[in-house]
Order: structure tokens, then sequence, then C-alpha cells
């Protein structure tokens, strides 16, 4: 019982992680809260399924296409709504950004209609048994994209000339002007990597739970961001940590007091900002005077 | 009561929630993402005397706003040691906690949330009500309190290495603008006479600071600006042709993007000298 919870929670922190590298990521370049990605991954998750349900794609091309489109989605909301909010006031862009997440979650409740679809997978769901322990083949498949994407996105960072000129940008940005890196360009890649992220979770949790609705962001969405915030909101080791420990609690949590599932992520989140206030990994920030 | 004059009284409800989060987040630059929770806990509070214990209306609305603002207190005093963004979340998690206590709770209804309270709030109590909350606010503001407030927004170090209690200050003005919410809580419940949990939860939070901002930070009156227009959009929408008032939502995310742009500082922008000479050396590139 205990196991499978564990498999349960580390299947859906998985996603969380996903959802927080997202936020993370533009947070530590822009210092914005992009309340937009929630609906980037609701609609991540409604092209998965027109992939899988309309097209017949094979669940990995669904799985990639939907990616590629969320990677488009997020680089146009940055250009439109956000760029020319660079040198206003942090709350603005902010206010943006739950401008855009209200005009996405309603043209989507216009053009697919309010109701939860099926979101079936196309492929056989088996249940493996390890000894006592059972796993089902969509938790292991879930659980590998995660991996595999976020094995990619840490070689990306750290290895590449792309990922150095990322991590310039969100140490300082007017030296990394200075230095010769495309800031805008920077920003753009950003958006769409974790864009892409945010879409593949959508696809990802909308066939663990098989449906997809315009509502389906709001949840995930602020969980994606605690998650973010647990782990320290601008590193990205700390978002894959944090959601991984956000699912994990909620899911054991869930087992003595289901009634309060959605408020244990919350009580965790304000109990270790409390303990630590800037989260479990946060970078070092030195305070300007 | 006509369709105006409950427009009307929306309006005026929506102003006292934006004057009282626009004393927290315009003038002392504390960003706070659930200013709805104690608006949602005036409003049950009121409720519960007012139906459990047959309290007067005008006692059952300020018991309300005095437990909103005791809640302050217990939110505000760990919370606000926390800065910037991770306030704003820790906010937004106590809202979201709040929001799942009342919605489990069997005194408050639960999802059903309660009913039958009596009609009691028009224009001219909800108008009295606003009226008080400007005036008080203006002398708050025009007080040492409300200086102290205003330097903690303008530089948080510098104000305390002149003194003043930071967090202190900062707590008392979470409690006062808890007060108020809780007082337009209250105010909303007598008027619509039905309550939910998810009357107060994270959207609403956010179209009230959405009023602050699109009205002006740190302006009460530009508050007030704000409510009228963030109330009156899909109002307004909704009437003029069918299709519009079908895409009606659509247009207002877009309208709050198209404004931003447009308008960053909100449209009665706070112009005082000290604002626009901070800009200035900003512009020349210096703190």
């Amino acid at each position: 019982m205990v196991f499978e919870q564990i498999i349960n929670g580390l299947t859906l922190g998985s996603t969380y992680s996903l959802i927080a590298l997202g936020y993370t990521m533009v947070y530590g370049i822009l210092e914005l809260i992009n309340f937009a990605h929630s609906e980037i991954y609701m609609i991540g998750a409604f092209i998965g399924l027109i992939m899988v349900s309309v097209y017949k794609l094979p669940f990995i091309v669904a799985l990639l296409l939907s990616m590629a489109a969320s990677c488009l989605l997020g680089i146009i909301i940055e250009k439109i709504a956000y760029k020319p909010l660079r040198r206003a006031n942090r709350i603005a862009s902010l206010i943006s950004a739950i401008g855009v997440s209200i005009f996405l979650q309603n043209a989507v409740l216009m053009s697919a209609g309010p109701q939860a679809r099926a979101f079936p997978a196309n492929f056989n769901v088996t249940n493996l048994r390890l000894g006592n322990l059972q796993i089902s083949s969509l938790q292991l498949i879930i659980l590998l994209v995660s991996v595999v994407l976020m094995v990619g996105l840490h070689l990306l960072i750290q290895k590449t000339r792309l990922g150095q000129a990322m991590r310039a940008t969100a140490q300082d940005k007017e030296t990394a002007q200075l230095m010769g890196i495309k800031i805008d360009q920077v920003v753009s890649f950003t958006f769409a990597i974790g864009s892409a992220l945010g879409g593949a979770a959508g696809v990802l949790v909308g066939i663990y739970f098989n449906s997809a609705d315009p509502m389906m962001g709001f949840f995930p969405g602020l969980k994606g961001f605690v998650a973010a915030v647990l782990g320290g909101i601008g590193s990205v080791p700390g978002a894959m940590l944090g959601g991984l420990f956000l699912g994990l609690i909620e899911m054991l949590g869930a087992v003595y007091i289901s009634r309060y599932k959605d408020a244990i992520a919350f009580a965790v989140l304000i109990f270790i900002l409390l303990l630590k206030p800037t989260g479990l990994l946060s970078r070092r920030i030195q305070e300007k005077v | 009561m006509s369709y105006y004059s409950q427009i009307l009284t929306v309006i005026i409800i929506n102003s006292i929630l934006a004057v009282s989060l626009n004393l927290v987040s315009g003038y002392t630059g504390q960003l706070s993402l659930g200013h709805a929770t104690f608006m949602g806990l005036g409003a049950y509070a009121a409720t519960l005397f007012a139906l459990k214990l047959q309290s007067p209306f005008l006692v059952s609305i300020i018991l309300g706003a005095a437990v909103a603002a005791f809640f302050g207190f217990v939110i505000g005093v760990p919370t606000l040691r926390l800065k910037g963004d991770y306030l704003a979340i820790a906010t937004l998690g106590f809202g979201e906690i709040t929001k799942n206590i009342l919605l489990n709770l069997k005194i408050t209804g639960g999802p059903m949330g309660l009913r039958g309270i009596p009609k009691v709030t028009n224009v001219y109590v909800a108008a009295a009500a606003l009226v008080l909350v400007i005036f008080s606010l203006n002398r708050i503001i025009n007080s040492r309190v409300g200086k102290s407030f205003i330097a903690i927004r303008e530089d948080e170090l510098a104000a305390e290495s002149m003194g003043i209690n930071t967090t202190r200050f900062k707590i008392l003005a979470f409690v006062i603008g808890a007060f108020y919410a809780g007082l337009a809580g209250g105010l909303y419940a007598f008027l619509f006479r039905y309550i939910n949990p998810k009357d107060f939860g994270f959207m609403r939070s956010i179209e009230i600071l959405c009023m602050v901002v699109l009205g002006g930070m740190g302006n009460t009156y530009g508050a007030v600006f704000g409510a009228a227009i963030i109330t009156i959009l899909p109002e307004f929408l909704r009437s003029v042709s069918p299709v519009v008032a079908q895409y009606r939502m659509v247009l207002y995310g877009l309208l709050l993007v198209v404004m931003m742009i447009v308008k960053p500082q909100g449209i009665i922008s706070e112009s005082s000298l000290s604002n626009k000479k901070r800009e200035k050396s900003l512009e020349k590139g210096g703190l």
C-alpha cells in the first residue's frame, strides 16, 4: 500500500517537476511568474489528445508534436505579451501573464466546450508485478519520459553554449549582454524549452488520468509553481527535486487525510518557506544595497 | 433592486476590496495574492454571526471584519518575514488552505456554502461603507504610520535604518487591509444572500489585484477607478452584442494584456515627485 503510494507519488511528482521547470527557468531569467504556463500545459494536453484520437498517431509522435506546438506557443506569448513589458514594473508583466492565461483558457473553452474529454492511451497498458509491488506500464512510461526530458535539459544547460548563455543571462543580464549574448534569443529559447516541457507534462497527465478539459491547468499549474518555489525558484535541480517531493508528500498525505489533499501541498510550502525562506536549493542571491 | 443599482453596489464593494489591497500592495509594497481569503473570512464570519447568533447586520459585518483582521494577524506574522515573490506565494498558499478548510468544515456548509442570508446591503449601505473606508484610509496614509508604510515600499533597508520597525508596520498594513476586505466580504454576503468557498478563491484575489494595478498602484482613487472598470467591463461586453457576449472572457483576457502594454503604470499612476526623480535616475542608469 505504502509502496504503491510512493510509485503514484513519484509519477505525479515527475509531472509537477516538468511543469516546475518551465516556471523556474523563466523566473531565473526574467523574474516573472509566468501564469500562462498552466494554460500551455492544458493546450499541450489537448494537442496530444487531437494527435492521438483524431490523427491516430503513435504516442511518442503525438508527444513530440505537442511539445513542438507548445514550444511555438510559448515563444509567441513571450513576444506579444511580455517583451513589450520587459522594462516596465514587474506587477504589470504579472497582470499581462494573467490576461494571457484568462484568454487562452477561455479560447479553448469556447472551441472545445467545458466538458472533460477522454484521453485514452493508444498502447497496451499492463500491470507489471515486482514481488508484491505493482506498477502499471503507463506509470513506467511517464517516469521514463520525465527522466529522459530532465536529463536532456540538464545536459543542454550544463554542456552546450546555449546553456552557458542561459546561465550567464540568469546571473546578470547586463553583463551577459556586454559579453555578446543576444538576450532576446536566450529569452525566446527559455520560453521555448519551458513550454515544451509544460506541454509534455500536459500530455502525460492527460493520458495518466484519461481526461483533458479546459480547466485542467489550474491546480497542476499552481502546484508546479509551488514545486518550483519549494526547490528554490530559479534553480533547475531544485525544480526537479521540489516536484518529486511535492508529489510524494501529497500522495502519502492523501492516505491519511484525503479531504485536505489540495491543502497539503500549500501547508508544506509555507512550512518550508518559514524554515528556509528561499527554498531548498536556492541560488545564492546577494542583497544589493 | 434594479440591474443598474445591483452593478453599482458590486462596484462599490469591489472598490473597498481594491482600496484595501492597495494599502498592502500599493502603499506598503507587499504583493499579496490571497486578498480574497480575508474577504471570504469576513463574509463567513459575518454570516455565521447573523445566522447562528441572530446578531444585527451592523454588528455582524463589523465582527466579520474583526475576524478577518484577526486572521490577517495570524497569517501575517509568519509570512511577512518573507520577501517579494515568496511572500506572494505564501499568501496564495494560505488562501488555498483556507478555501480547503471552508470546503470541509460542517459549520460553513462545506461545498454547499451558506444560504438564507437576509438581503440588507444596498447602494446606500455600501456607499456609506466606502466613504468611511476611504476617509479612514486617507487619515492613515497621511499619518506617521502611513509615511512609514510608504518608506517601506520605497526602500525597506533605508526605512529600517531610519528606525522604522518594518515587520511591525508590514503586519499592521496587512491587518488593516484584512479588516477592510472582511468588511467588503460581509457586505457581499448580505448582498448576494449566498456564499460558497469558491467565491473567495485565487481568481478573486487576482481580480482584486488587477483592479489595483489597472487603476494605478498606490493611489486610492485609482483603485476605485480600476474596480469600476474591471466590474463593468464583462457586463459591458455582454451588452454589446450576442457574439461579443459569447466571447467576453476571451476579450477580457486580451484587454488586460493590451491595457498593461499601453499603460503599465496604471491609469491614474501615482505622480509623486520622489517617484519621478527615481525614474529619471533609473533612466540614467543609477539607483
